[in-house]
C-alpha cells in the first residue's frame, strides 16, 4: 500500500491504495468520479482519457503511483458549475455523441488537441490526432465536427480572456 | 495484475541499486507496454521502479552533428521538438507517427529501444542512422544492440540513460501502420550519412525484429532514388506472415515503403 497524493479537478485528494491500482481505478473507485470510463483495458479505445498535468493520457495504462503529485483533469472537471465547457456544448449542438461511452474519452481527447493547436485545426488534423479513441456509433462525423466547432468557440473564447 | 511495489527513483544509480534490491525487479518508463503486459499477467514484478522522473533521463541536445534524445523522453517531446526537426525530419516525423497522442506522451524512447518489439519505430531509425546506445555502464552500437524478437544486448540492471543519433545528409521513415494499434505492418527506415554511407533498416516485417536490407542498401547506394529500388528482389524468406499479412505480402511492403521513404527524404 502507498499513499497517492493528487490534486483532481482542482482539489487536492490523498488516497491508500495497493501499488498495483491504476489511475482510473483511482479515480473511480476511490473518488467516485465515474464520468471516465473503461472500454477496452487494453490501452487502444481512449475511454479511460484524462489529462495528467494538462496532457491527455488513458488512464487504464498509469499506475495511480505514477501520478502522485500530478494534477489530473477528469471529464468532471472541464464545466464550470453549470456551464459546459466549450467543447461539451458543442458535442451537444452538433449530435458528437450517440450512447455517450467513449463521450468523456473523446472530450478530454479533443480539448487536448485543440490546446496543443490552437485555431490552426482542421479535419484531417482532427481525425488522425483522435486515432487513439474509438467510437462504437457515431461514425466520428458528427465528433469531428464539434471538435472543429468547439476549436472555433475556445479561439474566441481565449481572445476575450 | 499481480501485486507489486511501485518505487520512484530520482537519479540512475539509486534506479540501479532499487532493481538490485528487488528480488523480480523491472524499470518502468512509460509504462505503456510494460503496464498492458502486467495487466494480463504476462509479467508479474516484484517491484517496478519508475525512471520517468529522474531528471537526467529526460530532455533532447543537439549539438554538431549529434541529436541526443535522454531515454526517458516521451515520444510527443521528440515529434514536437524544433532542434529534431530542423536536424533529423525523419526521426520528427518517425515520432509522431508512433501510436496516438495519448500513447505519444507517455512512451519513452528507451522504453522502446529495451523492449525491441518487432515492429517498434525507433529501432528502425536507431540501426538505418547508425545510433550509439548509451547505459549506465557503456556505449552499444544499434547494430551490436538489437539481438532480435524482444531481446537486445541489455544486461540484466542495466539502463538506458540517452541514444545518440548522428544527423545524416538525407534521411526518410515511410510505415504501413496496422489500423487499429498504429505499430508497424511494416516500416522502412533510410538513411544517407553525411559519409555517403547508405543503410536502411526495416521493422515490424522480419521473425528477428529489426534489420537491414542489403539488397536495398546498394541499390540506393548506386542510385539515390526510390526508382532504383524497382528492380531490387526482396526475399520473403524469413519474413513474417500472420493474419495481418503474408510474407510476400509484407516483402512488397519492404519495397513500397523503402520508395515511399526515399521520396520524403527528398
Ligand atoms: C495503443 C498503443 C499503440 C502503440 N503504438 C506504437 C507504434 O505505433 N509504434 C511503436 O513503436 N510503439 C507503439 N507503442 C508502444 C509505445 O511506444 C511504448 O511506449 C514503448 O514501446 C515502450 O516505451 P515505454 O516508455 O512505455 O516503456 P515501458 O512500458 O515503461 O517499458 C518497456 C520495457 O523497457 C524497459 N525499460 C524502459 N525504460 C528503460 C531504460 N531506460 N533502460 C532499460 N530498460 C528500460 C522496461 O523495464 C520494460 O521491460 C504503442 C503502445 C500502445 C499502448
Ligand atoms: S480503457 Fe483505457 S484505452 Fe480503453
Ligand atoms: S457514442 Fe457510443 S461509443 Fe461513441
Amino acid at each position: 500500500m502507498s499513499t497517492v497524493k493528487l490534486t483532481v479537478n482542482g482539489k487536492a485528494v490523498s488516497v491508500d491504495v495497493e501499488d498495483r491500482t491504476l489511475l482510473v481505478q483511482l479515480l473511480r473507485d476511490h473518488l467516485n468520479l465515474t464520468g471516465t470510463h473503461v472500454g477496452c483495458d487494453t490501452s487502444q479505445c481512449g475511454a479511460c482519457t484524462v489529462h495528467i498535468d494538462g496532457k491527455a493520457v488513458k488512464s487504464c495504462t498509469v499506475l495511480a503511483g505514477q501520478a502522485d503529485g500530478s494534477s489530473i483533469t477528469t471529464i468532471e472537471g472541464l464545466a464550470k458549475g453549470d456551464e459546459l465547457h466549450p467543447m461539451q456544448a458543442a458535442f451537444r449542438d452538433n449530435h458528437g455523441l450517440q450512447c455517450g461511452f467513449c463521450t468523456p474519452g473523446m472530450i478530454m481527447s479533443a480539448v487536448d488537441i485543440v490546446k496543443r493547436h490552437g485555431g490552426q485545426l482542421d479535419e484531417a488534423t482532427v481525425r488522425h490526432e483522435l486515432e487513439g479513441n474509438i467510437c462504437r456509433c457515431t461514425g466520428y462525423h458528427n465528433i469531428v465536427k464539434s471538435v472543429l466547432d468547439a476549436a472555433g468557440r475556445m479561439k474566441v473564447a481565449q481572445a476575450a480572456e | 495484475m499481480y501485486e507489486t511495489n511501485y518505487h520512484r527513483a530520482s537519479s540512475v544509480d539509486e534506479a540501479a541499486a532499487l532493481f538490485a534490491k528487488g528480488k523480480e525487479a523491472k524499470y518502468l518508463a512509460g509504462g505503456h507496454t510494460l503496464i498492458p503486459v502486467m495487466k494480463q499477467r504476462l509479467a508479474g514484478p516484484s517491484d517496478v521502479i519508475d525512471l520517468a522522473r529522474i531528471k537526467e533521463l529526460v530532455g533532447i541536445e543537439v549539438a554538431g552533428d549529434t541529436v541526443t534524445v535522454k531515454a526517458a523522453t516521451p515520444h510527443y517531446d521528440v515529434a514536437a521538438s524544433d532542434a529534431v526537426r530542423k536536424a533529423i525530419p525523419a526521426l520528427s516525423s518517425l515520432a509522431s507517427q508512433i501510436g496516438d497522442p495519448a500513447v505519444r506522451h507517455r512512451g519513452t524512447i528507451g522504453g522502446s529501444l529495451a523492449n525491441n518489439d518487432p515492429a517498434a519505430d525507433y529501432p528502425a531509425a536507431a540501426m538505418a542512422l547508425g545510433a550509439t546506445i548509451k547505459t549506465n555502464k557503456r556505449s552499444i552500437a544499434a547494430d551490436d544492440f538489437f539481438k532480435g524478437l524482444f531481446s537486445t544486448a541489455l544486461q540484466d540492471g542495466e539502463i538506458i540513460t540517452a541514444v545518440s543519433f548522428p544527423v545524416p545528409a538525407k534521411a526518410g521513415y515511410a510505415k504501413f501502420p496496422h489500423p487499429a494499434s498504429r505499430f508497424a505492418l511494416t516500416g522502412v527506415f533510410v538513411a544517407k550519412a553525411k559519409s555517403g554511407d547508405v543503410r536502411v533498416a526495416v521493422t515490424g516485417a522480419s521473425q528477428s525484429g529489426v534489420m537491414r536490407s542489403a539488397a536495398i542498401e546498394a541499390a540506393l547506394k548506386a542510385n539515390w532514388a526510390a526508382s532504383a529500388v524497382d528492380g531490387v528482389s526482396v526475399s520473403s524468406s524469413g519474413l513474417l506472415s500472420d493474419i495481418h499479412g503474408s510474407s510476400d505480402y509484407r516483402a512488397n511492403l519492404i519495397k513500397v515503403m523503402a520508395q515511399r521513404a526515399v521520396t520524403a527524404a527528398g
